[in-house]
């Protein structure tokens, strides 16, 4: 289910490290907290975000959440998919429904963010 | 045997726009007395509109028709009870209607000779000692024309107050269990909000305020009784708290339902406050508005507060607008006024002692609904409630049925639901208020009904998560109205 | 009391089910130094034949039986007798917010009426359910450009109305949102298109314009877009005489329109209740303030309504909602969609066309201060219009507005409206009055 080759947030966010891009997603946890999505809101490309710091945000009916970046740099692209169908974020979170790819400028923030089985392990202790 | 051959459209009311034909109509106007004139000449050809494309044109038989259909399809305080929390959906007196009908109240221009206008400008003024009266408070403004309106006003009083005293500061506090206006508030006027944790008992945890309130805050926002429907036994000291460092208290008037006649705002360290005129004083819902916010303050606060206001001058009233202190307008003209007299009927109807004998009575009915509830319903803040009381969906949850579901099953007992998932720091909240104008019989006919679900929620929890079934809509898809949103009727 | 409805046997059975003694002990709790501890210092209720009698003393001490020539943002319209029928129905009075679509399909079906009339009136893709007036839908208006187009300073025409300027600077100021103002044209009336364009620049958010203007001249609102995309800018057109868009072309090139909809059957009320609209672009809708119904279907495939796009809104985003507001005004918008149900496609125009020829037949004695054409409502130069109208109250007239209060530059100037209500008689005692200023002011002085 959490693909070993990501990387993970507190927040609920992945991030998945490919030559000097990270493709960004939120994880299959989050989108079942949030329900039936009904938008998600993006960044332009060009766009400078930082590890920490909200990019976006995610509606379902009744809720908003944001979208914190799990690393910094500069947004190359967002995925087109999801400005007509959101709900391809419910259906596959990890894959097609990725939500940006960021050029990273700051590699070495990566061994901050979790491996896939301590965030199984920090979702089992939410739950 | 006679067979109907298709439903009456009373039973699929279409809309206006599907039911228009070119040349019905339902109006007519008298005849000129004056030439008529040729638009374009007199208007500028360019500046002629062809005609309303899809504008209605019915009858007046198929508009009066139109609407009174559609009227049955919605519920009301004239058909039962609301137990919406920190709504106060009490009755809507006639009599108030009638009054804010009368002519000389409802054709007075805002702008006729204050000559010609003292009835309205005695109607405003004495409402707003009626209400400085009410809440304790040394000065009120009618100006604000809605509650979260109020709210904005008072953060902009303080803000003007701070300002003139050297120092506007930069933070709002505000407790968890706050409503969502508050914090929405603090931001359009400017200020930063910084949350500030309830105790386990659910009431202001003064630690935490202590610690947050430094040289930085500019006012805690609290709602009391909060929106657990507890009063909050620490406001005395958390208003010392809160002035020795400065700063003032602000208090949502949205839960004095509970306090009218029995405690007053002013008496207990509250700064400014908001009252809501269509909560505490029966002015109507109508569907969503009109209301009417009224906020009083404290006498450091009188000089900020909006222009113009009632002034008498030579035994007579008068408006003043030269206020040098004054943060300006919030909105045109004077306020709501149609709502006003309606408030100020409500008041004059019971008086002085009637208004504390309705806050008992709404207590009262709060008090018992929990104690016949409480066996049934998780209750996870056990201090006193007054005129609410906030029970979770915790017992439920653990069988899938949640707290939205509850609800709409209580639709089918002929009930509106209560206040769903919220104050936000009880997971799967139940909300009930039920307000003085609850009988007894309605009130055991609610608790029956809650008690009938709790069991439904046992024996067959599928049936109350599909709720409601006797209703002539079932549950709408709220998912595509938000994905594909269609907020207008367009042609075929 | 008539609106409590236990008895006191019922009171004694629910104390008893509570536990305890009397009722004063449900109130035990409650710290001492908050207790009020004496009677509320207001007079002993009274009876409903009382409170008539009150109001209705009240009501006589107001102008009763004048003729008025106000308009000013305020206008005296016929209010269709179905209109009271309509709201007065329990249903519709004493309903709720909408939240739960199945029993409040009567109030949603008529705000996505409401909605849609609204569009078509005005030429926008979408409307919300309504603001609280059209003076904060200005505000309101301003904001959303800043959210669309990241900047942060308004241009507003002097020519907006008064106080609708007024409240735009009490909220703009704490928004960080400076609010700079531009001219009118002394000869037309209408806006100052050098002046603008002298002011605007690529940090302006928004320019605001209204049409009819404040002073009932018909506004340059396509030269205005023109400045205003030019640079980067979105255009808020402001309207206060709902009925103009009658027979007027609506605001070509607005982005964003805000507007007061008193006209259609809302009582003049001393200044409120009135209801607002804000109407823009589709591609705008998320920046929006306020309610939005919106069509869907319930479990059955019928079609049905609900509140969407609530994720705006201030009981989700809490501090980063569009607008603080959680109202709209159900109750003033469903008269005016009766209003514009009764008259229709064609009465609309019918009602327009009447304004016109009444205002301009008073024009034709008048004359009007500005060039401009106009719509109902136009400046006249009189002297001393204080004096002017204190002599015509003598003859159960109240006159138009004096403008020096808000115009300096025409302190000797008022604004006179005539609407389908006035009649020609009223018309032709104003112009007498007005042609005899000596005789004014001998009446004055006697």
């Amino acid at each position: 289910m959490y693909p070993e080759n990501f990387r993970y947030t507190k927040e609920h966010e992945w991030v998945l490290v490919e030559g000097g891009i990270g493709t960004i997603g939120i994880t299959d946890h989050a989108q079942q907290e949030l329900g039936d999505i009904v938008y998600v809101d993006l960044p332009k490309p060009g766009t400078r975000v930082e590890q920490g710091r909200s990019l976006g945000s995610v509606e379902s009916v009744k809720a908003v959440s944001d979208i914190y970046s799990p690393v910094s740099g500069d947004v190359a692209e967002i995925n087109p998919v999801l400005a007509d169908a959101p709900e391809k974020l419910n259906e596959d979170p990890h894959g097609a429904a990725w939500l940006v790819k960021i050029k990273l400028s700051a590699p070495g923030e990566l061994p901050d963010l979790m491996s896939a089985a301590d965030y199984l392990h920090y979702i089992g202790a939410e739950k | 045997m006679i067979r109907k051959v298709r439903s009456h459209p009373s039973q699929n009311e279409a809309l206006l726009f599907e039911r228009s034909s070119p040349g019905k109509r339902a109006w007519q106007l008298p005849e000129l007395d004056v030439p008529a004139v040729d638009a374009a000449e007199a208007l500028g050809a360019a500046n002629v509109r062809a005609e309303i494309p899809g504008f209605p044109e019915v009858s007046e038989v198929e508009a009066i028709r139109h609407f009174t259909r559609l009227s049955t399809w919605n519920y009301a305080i004239d058909y039962g009870m609301y137990p919406l929390g920190s709504c106060t959906m009490k009755y809507n007196p006639r009599i108030n209607e009638l009054v804010a009908r009368i002519e000389g109240l409802a054709w007075a221009h805002p702008y006729q000779p204050e000559s010609l206008a003292q009835g309205a400008m005695e109607v405003m003024a004495r409402l707003e000692a009626a209400l400085a009266e009410i809440t304790g408070m040394d000065a009120v403004t009618l100006q604000p024309s809605a509650g979260a309106q109020g709210e904005l006003t008072g953060i902009l009083l303080i803000r003007a107050l701070l300002e003139h005293r050297g120092n506007p500061r930069r933070k709002i506090l505000i407790p968890d269990s706050a409503h969502g206006t508050n914090p929405a508030t603090a931001a359009i006027a400017g200020y930063v909000v910084e949350n500030v944790k309830s105790t386990d008992t659910g009431v202001l945890d003064l630690e935490a305020l202590a610690r947050a309130a430094d040289p930085d805050v500019a006012a805690l926002m609290v709602t009391n009784p909060n929106t657990l429907g507890v009063f909050e036994e620490n406001i005395v000291q958390a208003a010392e708290i809160l002035h020795a460092k400065g700063a003032m208290l602000y208090m949502d008037g949205a839960n004095m339902n509970a306090l009218v006649g029995i405690a007053r705002p002013g008496d207990f360290g509250v700064d400014v406050m908001h009252l809501n005129l269509h909560k505490t004083f029966s002015t109507p819902h109508g569907g969503g508005g009109p209301g009417a916010g009224p906020v009083a303050v404290k006498k450091a606060l009188e000089p900020f507060l909006p222009t113009p206001r009632l002034k008498r001058v030579r035994g007579k009233w008068a408006w003043d607008f030269k206020r040098k202190r004054s943060i300006g307008r919030v909105r045109a003209f004077y306020g709501n006024f149609g709502v006003l007299v309606r408030a100020l009927a409500y008041i004059l109807a019971h008086g002085g002692p009637g208004l504390r004998n309705a806050t008992v009575d709404a207590v009262l009915n709060a008090v018992y609904i929990r104690k016949q509830l409480e066996p049934y319903f998780d209750l996870p803040y056990p201090a006193p409630n007054m005129h609410e009381v906030v029970f979770s969906d915790e017992r439920q949850a653990k069988l899938g049925v949640r707290t939205g579901d509850l609800a709409k099953r209580l639709i089918d007992y002929g009930f509106h639901p209560y206040t769903v998932s919220f104050p936000l720091i009880v997971h799967g909240a139940l909300m009930i208020e039920p307000t003085e104008t609850e009988g007894k019989l309605e009130i055991d006919q609610f608790i029956e009904a809650m008690i009938s679900i709790a069991k439904e929620v046992e024996t067959d929890p599928e049936m109350v998560k599909s709720a409601p079934h006797s209703t002539r809509t079932s549950r709408v898809d709220e998912v595509a109205a938000a994905r594909k949103p269609v907020l207008r009727w367009k042609p075929a | 009391m008539r609106y409590l409805p236990k008895s006191d046997s019922e009171r004694r059975q629910m104390l008893d089910a509570c536990g305890v003694e009397s009722a004063e002990d449900l109130f035990a709790h409650l710290p001492e130094a908050v207790r009020l501890r004496r009677p509320l210092d207001l007079a002993p209720g009274i009876s409903e034949y009382e409170i008539v009698d009150y109001f209705r003393e009240r009501a006589a001490e107001n102008a009763n039986g004048y003729a008025s020539f106000l308009g000013a943002g305020v206008y005296r319209h016929y209010r269709p007798v179905l209109v009271d029928t309509v709201v007065s129905r329990g249903e519709f009075l004493t309903s709720y917010t909408p939240y739960q679509a199945e029993i409040s399909q009567g109030t949603l079906t008529t705000i996505f009426e409401f909605q849609t009339m609204i569009c078509q009136l005005t030429g926008m893709d979408v409307a919300n359910a309504s603001m609280y007036d059209g003076s904060t839908a200005v505000p309101e208006a301003a904001m959303m450009a800043a959210r669309v187009t990241g900047r942060h300073r308004a241009l507003a025409a002097r020519s907006v109305h008064p106080e609708y300027r007024e409240v735009l600077r009490t909220y703009a100021l704490h928004q960080g949102m400076p609010v700079e103002e531009f001219g009118y044209l002394p000869d037309s009336g209408a806006i100052n298109l050098e002046d603008l364009e002298r002011k605007i620049d690529d940090r302006t958010a928004a320019v605001i314009v209204q049409s009819p203007n404040f002073f009932g001249v018909i506004d340059q609102v396509k030269a205005a877009a023109e400045i205003a995309h030019r640079h980067g800018a979105l255009l808020i057109v402001v309207f206060t005489e709902a009925v103009s868009l009658g027979i007027l072309e609506p605001p070509a090139g607005a982005d964003i329109v805000a507007g007061e909809l008193q006209s259609f059957a809302i009582s003049p009320s001393y200044g409120g209740p009135y209801a607002g609209i804000l109407a823009t672009r589709e591609k705008f809708v998320r920046q929006m303030p306020g309610r939005l119904v919106g069509q869907t279907v319930d479990t059955h495939g019928n079609r049905a309504f609900c509140l969407t796009l609530s994720t705006r809104e201030q009981h989700i985003r809490r501090e980063k909602a569009t607008s603080n507001i959680c109202t709209n005004q159900a109750l003033i918008a469903l008269m005016a969609t009766v209003f514009m149900t009764v008259y229709g496609k064609a009465g609309l125009r019918e009602l327009a066309l009447q304004n016109t020829a009444k205002a301009h037949y008073l024009a034709g004695k008048l004359t009007p201060a500005f060039s401009g054409k106009f719509f109902n409502e136009f400046v006249v130069r009189c002297g001393n219009p204080e004096a002017v109208n204190k002599a015509l109250l003598k003859k159960k007239i109240v006159g138009g507005l004096p403008l020096g209060r808000f115009y300096p530059e025409l302190a000797d100037s008022m604004l006179v409206c005539a609407t389908e209500m006035t009649r020609r008689a009223e018309m032709d005692a104003l112009d007498q009055a007005l042609r005899a200023p000596a005789a004014v002011e001998r009446e004055e002085l006697a």
